[in-house]
């Protein structure tokens, strides 16, 4: 489902070359749910860009379900980040003046997918429970109402993977099980999840746990899956 | 995305502002509206000049000479349909009122030639022309002011200090006002202009009236008076022509000329103000698109290409300034009504349709190129970097 071969990432601060990636390789097969943990500055966040397909490798071989990304346009990577990718990041980033129902819609219209567009959303909004907020704009959700509207919107078009940065950094503890259940669940139905963390709690939902500093892995181990949150 | 999506999420951006959009839209509103108004106004100065000008008579040829000559025999030339004319300022008197007037020397087809009509008394005849009587003819301006309502037919006032007696008063031609008052005019035979009243010129001609049989007849007429006048006059050359023939219709053309420039430089100021609108757009779109970062990073994530992005702020500031165009078309129709009413000078402004079109063309053309550069600018932003804006 992905690999990464070899990638590296160099930032330009000035003159001044900084190495965020070096040479990383990781591959990451169907139905896995894997999260990368590492402390701030180890790289994790330019993986997660790297792996939406939000930016591109300075160098080495990227393929997301059989395309190679290193070689892609602008409008190729939106296409690629529509179909194959869902986002669910910490702050939610939901459109604030359209309505959850909207937000789930935003993908679909995007890929130029009409068809059934609002019935299709709200089997989203269904199946993440929260059918009866649809019509509701996001500030007038809770937190754990609006991470599960940005799920439903991740998987609004049937993505290869769920890609989940910190999707419980800004929840309180209840929300963020529900939240961390609910990710348990679909990769139970098979979704392949890469969550993004520094918090060891989050990270044991998932089924193996890729461990990055300064910009190499320096553990990629299997683990059994929780069922509660660690306290 | 379609448009109708892209006007969805228009209409929605605008709303979730509405004071700065409602301000931004008045700059539009105000150009459009100052365009439809000042253009209508200088179509009514045009239409009211035109009119002016026709109602001297629309099938009239005035030829003047080049270089003077006698104007013997005109009538044998052209008939009734030609009069010679010759005269110049005169101080008119009578008891202790004076007034100083426009005087012309002619024969007695003047009437029909120059579409005077008789409100009183008689045109002079063949016969005063003849025999060189001194007797007037008085436009009714003259007869207000040097009669004050009492009757002039048969009375005798000075022509400069020469006794004239008067025996007719036109009717108003009505177009008063203007350049050149047509019932402010006193008319003798031209014989007895030469004899009493333009002492020392000698008998010539300053202009000789033609009528065509109509208004379409004027061509024809234009060259027939030529060939006439260069057969009489002996010349074989029509460049080296001695006298000049000016149609009603060159008037108008002239004066539709001086007009339609007016009517350009209202439109030109009222053009600026559009351009100022339009500039106000993109200021208000630029802020939009800097505000407007981090649903932008959003909209990249989940898939908007740059078109996308694009057209969904060409859309937005073009639904702006189209909106405030169409306002500012209404608004411009009710002071082009309103303000004739409230200050009388104003000729009554017209609106053309055309101009309708295109001044709500020209607003949503002025969207499309102010928002541009907004529009270009949102959508080439770094999805990584505008998800991260703050």
């Amino acid at each position: 489902m992905i690999t990464l071969e070899g990638v590296t990432k160099i930032y330009h601060a000035g003159e001044v070359e900084v190495p965020a990636l070096k040479g990383l390789s990781l591959h990451i097969p169907e139905g896995e749910f894997v999260a990368i943990m590492g402390p701030s500055g180890s790289g994790k966040s330019t993986l997660m860009n790297l792996i939406g397909c939000l930016d591109q490798p300075s160098s080495g071989r990227y393929i997301l379900d059989g395309y190679d990304v290193s070689a892609l346009s602008d409008d190729q990577l939106a296409w690629i980040r529509n179909r194959k990718i869902g986002f669910v990041f910490q702050s939610f980033n939901l459109i604030p003046r359209a309505s959850a129902v909207h937000n789930v819609e935003m993908p679909l219209i995007y890929a130029g997918d009409n068809q059934q567009r609002r019935e299709r959303a709200m089997a989203a909004l269904e199946s993440v429970g929260i059918l009866d907020r649809a019509s509701h704009l996001p500030n007038e959700l809770s937190g754990g109402q609006q991470q599960r509207v940005a799920v439903a919107r991740a998987l609004v078009t049937d993505p290869a993977i769920l890609l989940a940065d910190e999707p419980t950094g800004n929840l309180d503890s209840e929300s963020s099980l529900e939240i961390m259940k609910m990710l348990r669940d679909l990769n139970r139905q098979g979704r392949t999840i890469v969550l993004i963390t520094h918090e060891a709690d989050i990270a044991s939902f998932a089924s193996r746990v890729v461990r990055l500093r300064d910009g190499v892995i320096v553990s990629d181990q299997r683990q059994s899956v929780a069922t509660e949150m660690v306290q | 995305m379609s448009i109708l999506e892209g006007l969805r999420l228009a209409v929605n951006g605008l709303l979730s502002n509405r004071l700065r959009s409602a301000l931004t839209m008045l700059g539009i509103l105000i150009g459009v509206s100052a365009v439809i108004l000042l253009v209508g106004v200088g179509n009514g100065a045009t239409i009211a000049v035109q009119q002016q000008i026709q109602s001297l008579g629309s099938n009239l040829l005035t030829v003047f000479p080049s270089n003077a000559r006698g104007a013997g025999g005109v009538q044998q030339g052209f008939g009734t349909g030609a009069i010679p004319s010759a005269g110049g300022r005169a101080q008119l008197t009578y008891g202790n009122q004076n007034w100083n007037s426009s005087l012309t020397g002619t024969t007695q087809d003047f009437p029909s030639v120059r579409n005077y009509q008789m409100a009183s008394g008689q045109f002079f005849s063949s016969g005063d022309v003849d025999a060189s009587s001194k007797v007037a003819v008085i436009g009714p301006t003259v007869a207000t002011n040097l009669f004050s309502g009492a009757d002039p037919i048969g009375q005798v006032m000075k022509i400069n200090r020469q006794n004239f007696r008067i025996v007719g008063v036109f009717a108003p031609k009505g177009s008063s006002g203007g350049f050149n008052n047509q019932d402010d005019v006193v008319v003798v035979p031209i014989t007895s202009a030469w004899s009493y009243l333009l002492g020392g010129r000698g008998r010539n001609v300053q202009q000789i009236y033609v009528e065509a049989t109509s208004a379409e007849a004027t061509a024809a007429a234009n060259t027939e008076v030529t060939q006439v006048l260069l057969d009489r006059h002996h010349i074989s050359d029509p460049t080296l022509a001695d006298f000049q023939i000016l149609s009603q219709q060159d008037v108008l053309n002239s004066a539709a000329s001086t007009t339609g420039v007016l009517t350009l430089m209202l439109g030109a100021i009222a053009g600026i103000s559009l351009v100022v609108g339009g500039i106000g757009i993109m200021n208000i779109m630029l802020v939009t698109v800097t505000e407007r970062t981090r649903e932008i990073g959003i909209r990249k994530a989940i898939g908007a290409r740059r078109q996308d992005i694009l057209l969904q702020f060409l859309i937005e500031s073009m639904f702006l300034s189209g909106l405030g165009g169409a306002l500012g078309i209404l608004i411009g129709f009710g002071l082009a009504r309103v303000l004739p009413l409230v200050v009388s000078t104003l000729p009554t402004p017209i609106i053309s349709t055309p101009s309708v079109f295109l001044a709500f063309g020209i607003s949503v053309g002025i969207g499309l190129f102010f928002g541009l550069y907004p529009a270009n600018r949102a959508a080439r932003l770094r999805p990584i970097e505008a998800l991260r804006y703050e």
